[in-house]
C-alpha cells in the first residue's frame, strides 16, 4: 500500500505526499484497511445481488456450454466403456494383430455391447478414424449372438445336466471359492446377469447362461482349475473353437492390423485425436502424422476462415471510415438522419439481407443484367460473384459495416475541431492535419471497430452458408455440418476450441501491439 | 506603443460582415485597423460576434461580404495553413498523441526546417514559457496552466507577427488566470508581436491590452484603451459592461457642453456630463462608478447637487467597503469606499446624502 501513493505521471513541481511508515489506522484503532472493507461491504453485497441473475445466466448459457464443448473436443471414454475387456486385453499383446485372448475379451465385450446396442455406436465414433469401423461393428454385433461358442454349452450340458440349471449357476457363482477358482467364469457370468436384469427384465437364476459364459468355463477348466462343488469335467476331450477364427471369419477386418491399431489409439479416456484431426494430422502408431492429401481441408479452411475475415475487416474500414468522419463533423440533425440508415440494416432480418445478394450478384441477377445493358461486359461473360469468396466477403462487408461505423463515429465525436484547426493554424495542409493529427486520434475507434468485426465474420455461418458456395465457406460452416449432419461433436468441439484460441491469441497479440486501452467504443 | 500606432495598420478587417444562415448577420460591418505590434482585446459577451470575427481573421470561417487584410494583402482566399497567423484555442488543442516536444515541433516540421534548426527552436521556445523539462512529456500529463504554456510556445515557436489566442485562460482558476495575463503581456512587450486576444473575461481585457474593442450585438461598441474605455464609456452598454457601474434614469432639464442636470423619476436633479444626449427633454441613463461616489460633504463642491440616500447594507470587502443604497427608487445602488484608517463605516438605515463630481456622471443614452 505504501508504494502506492507515489504516481510516476504525477508532473513535477508538485511534491509527493509523504509516505506513512506504519498501516494506517481509523479513528477506533482498526486498521483503516479493515474499517473500509467492512464499510463497503454492504455495498460489494447489494452490487452482487444486482448482477447475480445476468451472472447465472451466462454461468448456464455461455461459460457452462463452453466448457462442456472444451470437455467434449478431449473425451473419448467411449471405447473403454464399451470394450474394456479388449482395451485390458491389448495393454497385454501388443503384436500387430493380437492373438487368442484379445479376440475372446472383443467377443464378450460385443455380446455385451450388442444388448446394450452400443456397439453401433463405438463404430460411429471410429468411423471418423477408420472408415470402414461402423459397418464392421454393426455386422460382427450382430452375428456374436449366433456364433459357435454354443459348442461349449452343449458339451457341459452333455456332461452334466446341473450346467443347465440357472437357479445352480446362480448358486456357484454367489460362492467366493467358486469364483476364485474361475475368475474368467465368474467375469463373463457377472456381464451375463447384468444384462439378462437390465436389458431382458428376467431373473438370471431363472435363465440358462449364455454361450459366452460356458466358453469362459472351458478356458478356465482348460487352465487347470479346480473349483469346488462343480460336477467334475474333464474338457481335455472337448471339441474346441478359435474366436479369433470365428471373427476373422464373419469380418477379414479382424485379421488386419488397421482396426486393431484404431483400438490401441482411442483407447484412453482422453484423446488429442479430435485436435489432430482439426489441423489435419492423425495419430498412428509411430506417433503423429499428416493426412493423406485429399483429406486435408481444415488447415485450408481456417487459412481461408482468417484471410477472409482481414479482407472483410479491411474493407469495412475502408468503406466505414469516410462514413463515420462525415457522420462525425455533419450538424446533429443530418447526421442522427444519417445515423438511422447506418442503423437500417440491424432492424432487417439477416435472412433477407442475404437473399437480396443473392438476388443482386447471380449471374442473371440484377448487377450483371445492368452490366450487360450498359455494355461493360458481354452476355457470354457475365460475372460470377456468388457462390465464391466474392460474393461472402461483398454479402458480410455489408453485414458487419455497422459494427465498424458506430465506433469510429463515436471515437470521431469526440475529437474536438479544434485539433484540425490547431494543426490548420501552425501551417499544416488539409492532407497533413488529417493524416498527422485527426488520424492518429481515430486509430482507437478503428482498433474497436475492427476487433468487432474480425471476431464476428471468424465466426460468421449463415451469410457463408448461403452465399459462398464452396470455396466461400468458412470453418463455423464446417463446425456446423459436424454438429447437425455428421455428428461428431468431438470433432466439432475440437474446431470450435481451435477458432476461439486463435481468437485470443489475435487479442492478445492486438493488446501487445495497439494496446487494449487505445480502444474506445465511446467517446 | 505609440510608435507602432502611427505606423500602417498591419490587420485590417474593411467592412467586414458575417452570416451563418443568410438571414441574420452575426458581424455586422465591421471596421478595426489593429497597428504592428498591438496587444488587442475583443471584449463581448457570448454571441456578440468576437469568436467570428476571431475565426475570420485565422481563416477558419469566411467573411460574407468585406476584405480582411493582412499587411495590406487581402487575405480572404488565402487558406489558413498559409496565412502564417499562431493560434492559441480555449482548449489547448495540444495533439494528445505527441509529446511536447513533437506538439511544438509540427509547425516546423510541415514548413521543412532541417532536425537541427526545429530542435535548436523547440528548446528555445520552450525555455521561454520555463517548461523546458517537460520536452517529453505527454499532454496528458501536464497541468491546465502546463498545457496552456505549452500551447502558447508552440503558436510563438514558428515566430509569426500575429497570434490570436481565443479565451485561452477561461479553464484556469482564478490565480492561475491572473500569473498567465501577466506572462502573456510580458511575452507580448518582450517579442513585439501583434496579439488579438479573445474574452468575456472585463479583467482580463482591462489588465492586458493595449486597445479593448468592446462587442456587442455583431458591432464594436467602443474601441479604446482601457483606461478610456473605464473611465468614459461611450454607451451605456460598454458601461454596464465594463466594471460596476451604478444607473440612474431621468430626463434632461438644461445642456450645455460641459454639464447637464438630469431630472430623475424620482424627481431630484442632478449634474452629469452629457455624452450621449443630444437636447433638453431626451431620455438619459446617467451612470456613476461606485468609487466616484462621495458620501461626506465636505469633499464635494458646494454647489453640487446631492441626493438623499438610505443604507440598505454594508459588506466588508477587506482592502474595500461595498456599500448598498437605496437612492431615488434604485435599491441596487452601490458605493465603494476605500478602508483607510479614517473611513466611516454605514450601518443599515443610516440616511445620507451623496454626490458626485459631475465629469464623474455620465449622461448616455437611455437603451
Amino acid at each position: 500500500m505504501a508504494d502506492a501513493t507515489i504516481s510516476g505521471g504525477m508532473p513535477a513541481g508538485r511534491e509527493a505526499r509523504p509516505v506513512a511508515s506504519g498501516p494506517v489506522l481509523a479513528a477506533d484503532g482498526t486498521p483503516l484497511k479493515a474499517s473500509l472493507a467492512r464499510s463497503l461491504r454492504r455495498q460489494k453485497a447489494r452490487a452482487l445481488l444486482l448482477i447475480a441473475p445476468l451472472l447465472l445466466f451466462i454461468l448456464a448459457t455461455f461459460v457452462l456450454p463452453i466448457g462442456d464443448m472444451l470437455f467434449r473436443s478431449v473425451e473419448n471414454r467411449i471405447v473403454g466403456d464399451t470394450l474394456p475387456r479388449t482395451v485390458a486385453a491389448l495393454r497385454e499383446d501388443t503384436a500387430p494383430v493380437p492373438g487368442e485372448p484379445a479376440f475372446v475379451a472383443l467377443y464378450e465385450d460385443l455380446v455385451v455391447a450388442e444388448e446394450y446396442k452400443r456397439h453401433t455406436q463405438l463404430g460411429t465414433r471410429l468411423n471418423y478414424e477408420w472408415g470402414g469401423a461402423s459397418s464392421l461393428f454393426r455386422g460382427t454385433g450382430r452375428a456374436v449372438a449366433r456364433f459357435g461358442t454354443d459348442v461349449y454349452t452343449d458339451q457341459f450340458q452333455d456332461a452334466d445336466p446341473a450346467f443347465e440349471d440357472g437357479a445352480q449357476w446362480a448358486a456357484w457363482m454367489a460362492d467366493e471359492a467358486v469364483r476364485a477358482a474361475l475368475p474368467e467364469t465368474a467375469d463373463a457370468y457377472d456381464a451375463w446377469a447384468q444384462f439378462t436384469t437390465e436389458v431382458g427384465n428376467d431373473d438370471p437364476a431363472e435363465e440358462e447362461p449364455g454361450d459366452m459364459v460356458y466358453a469362459a468355463l472351458h478356458r478356465d477348466l482348460s487352465a487347470g482349475a479346480q473349483p469346488p462343488g462343480l460336477p467334475a469335467v474333464d474338457v481335455t476331450g472337448f471339441e474346441t473353437v478359435s474366436i479369433k477364427e470365428l471373427l476373422i471369419e464373419e469380418d477379414d477386418a479382424w485379421g488386419e492390423p488397421e482396426i486393431w491399431n484404431v483400438l490401441r489409439l482411442y483407447a484412453p479416456a482422453y484423446t488429442p485425436g479430435y485436435y489432430l484431426n482439426a489441423v489435419d494430422l492423425q495419430k498412428d502408431l509411430d506417433g503423429v502424422s499428416v493426412r493423406p492429401e485429399n483429406d486435408r481441408i481444415y488447415v485450408t479452411l481456417f487459412v481461408r476462415t482468417m484471410i477472409m475475415s482481414l479482407v472483410i475487416t479491411g474493407t469495412c474500414i475502408l468503406l466505414g471510415y469516410p462514413i463515420a468522419y462525415l457522420l462525425a463533423s455533419l450538424p446533429m440533425r443530418t447526421a442522427n438522419l444519417l445515423m438511422i440508415l447506418v442503423l437500417l440494416p440491424f432492424w432487417t432480418s439477416l435472412l433477407v439481407r442475404t437473399s437480396a445478394w443473392k438476388v443482386l450478384l447471380q449471374q442473371q441477377g440484377v448487377i450483371n443484367d445492368i452490366l450487360v445493358w450498359a455494355g461493360v461486359v458481354s452476355d457470354a461473360n457475365r460475372l460470377v460473384m456468388i457462390n465464391n469468396q466474392t460474393g461472402t466477403i461483398i454479402a458480410m462487408t455489408h453485414i458487419l459495416l455497422p459494427f465498424m461505423i458506430l465506433p469510429l463515429y463515436s471515437v470521431m465525436k469526440g475529437i474536438p475541431p479544434s485539433f484540425v484547426r490547431a494543426a490548420k493554424s501552425l501551417g499544416a495542409n488539409d492532407w497533413t492535419a488529417f493524416w498527422r493529427v485527426y488520424f492518429p486520434q481515430s486509430v482507437p475507434g478503428i482498433g474497436a471497430g475492427s476487433i468487432l468485426v474480425f471476431i464476428l465474420s471468424i465466426g460468421y455461418y449463415i451469410t457463408p452458408e448461403l452465399v459462398g458456395g464452396t470455396k466461400g465457406v468458412f470453418i463455423s460452416n464446417r463446425i456446423a455440418y459436424h454438429i447437425s449432419t455428421s455428428l461428431n461433436w468431438g470433432l466439432a468441439a475440437a474446431l470450435g476450441t481451435i477458432l476461439l484460441a486463435v481468437v485470443l491469441l489475435l487479442y492478445w497479440v492486438y493488446d501487445r501491439l495497439v494496446g487494449i486501452d487505445n480502444v474506445k467504443l465511446g467517446g | 506603443m505609440l510608435q507602432a500606432s502611427q505606423t500602417a495598420p498591419f490587420v485590417e478587417f474593411d467592412r467586414v460582415q458575417k452570416s451563418y444562415d443568410g438571414q441574420t448577420l452575426v458581424v455586422k460591418d465591421l471596421n478595426l485597423s489593429i497597428p504592428r505590434g498591438e496587444f488587442l482585446t475583443m471584449l463581448g459577451p457570448s454571441g456578440s460576434g468576437k469568436t467570428t470575427t476571431l475565426m475570420m481573421l485565422a481563416g477558419f470561417e469566411t467573411a460574407t461580404h468585406g476584405e480582411i487584410r493582412l499587411g495590406g494583402r487581402n487575405i480572404n482566399d488565402v487558406p489558413p495553413h498559409k496565412r502564417g497567423i499562431g493560434m492559441v484555442f480555449q482548449n489547448y488543442a495540444l495533439f494528445p498523441h505527441m509529446s511536447v516536444a513533437e506538439n511544438l515541433a509540427f509547425p516546423l516540421e510541415v514548413r521543412k526546417m532541417d532536425k537541427a534548426e526545429r530542435d535548436a527552436k523547440v528548446r528555445r521556445a520552450l525555455d521561454m514559457v520555463q517548461m523546458g523539462q517537460f520536452a517529453n512529456r505527454r499532454p496528458a500529463q501536464l497541468s491546465g496552466g502546463q498545457q496552456q504554456r505549452i500551447a502558447l510556445a508552440r503558436a510563438l515557436v514558428f515566430e509569426p507577427e500575429l497570434v490570436l489566442m481565443d479565451e485561452p485562460l477561461g479553464a484556469l482558476d482564478k490565480q492561475l488566470r491572473e500569473h498567465m495575463q501577466f506572462e502573456i503581456k510580458h511575452l507580448h512587450d518582450r517579442l513585439g508581436i501583434t496579439v488579438v486576444y479573445v474574452t468575456h473575461d472585463q479583467t482580463e481585457a482591462l489588465t492586458m491590452s493595449d486597445r479593448v474593442a468592446v462587442f456587442n450585438d455583431g458591432i464594436v461598441q467602443q474601441l479604446a484603451p482601457p483606461d478610456e474605455l473605464y473611465e468614459a464609456p461611450v454607451n451605456s452598454f460598454v458601461a454596464q459592461f465594463i466594471g460596476e457601474n451604478n444607473t440612474l434614469e431621468g430626463i434632461v432639464t438644461a445642456l450645455d457642453r460641459e454639464k447637464c442636470v438630469v431630472r430623475l423619476d424620482s424627481g431630484d436633479e442632478i449634474d452629469a456630463k452629457p455624452v450621449n444626449v443630444s437636447r433638453v427633454g431626451d431620455r438619459t441613463r446617467v451612470s456613476i462608478r461606485p468609487e466616484r461616489v462621495e458620501f461626506n460633504k465636505a469633499r464635494l463642491r458646494p454647489d453640487a447637487h446631492t441626493l438623499r440616500a438610505r443604507v440598505e447594507e454594508f459588506i466588508y470587502m477587506g482592502d474595500m467597503f461595498r456599500t448598498r443604497l437605496s437612492v431615488a427608487g434604485n435599491d441596487e445602488f452601490v458605493i465603494k469606499s476605500r478602508n483607510a484608517p479614517d473611513q466611516v463605516r454605514l450601518q443599515p438605515g443610516q440616511e445620507i446624502e451623496i454626490g458626485w463630481l459631475p465629469e464623474d456622471c455620465r449622461a448616455l443614452d437611455a437603451a
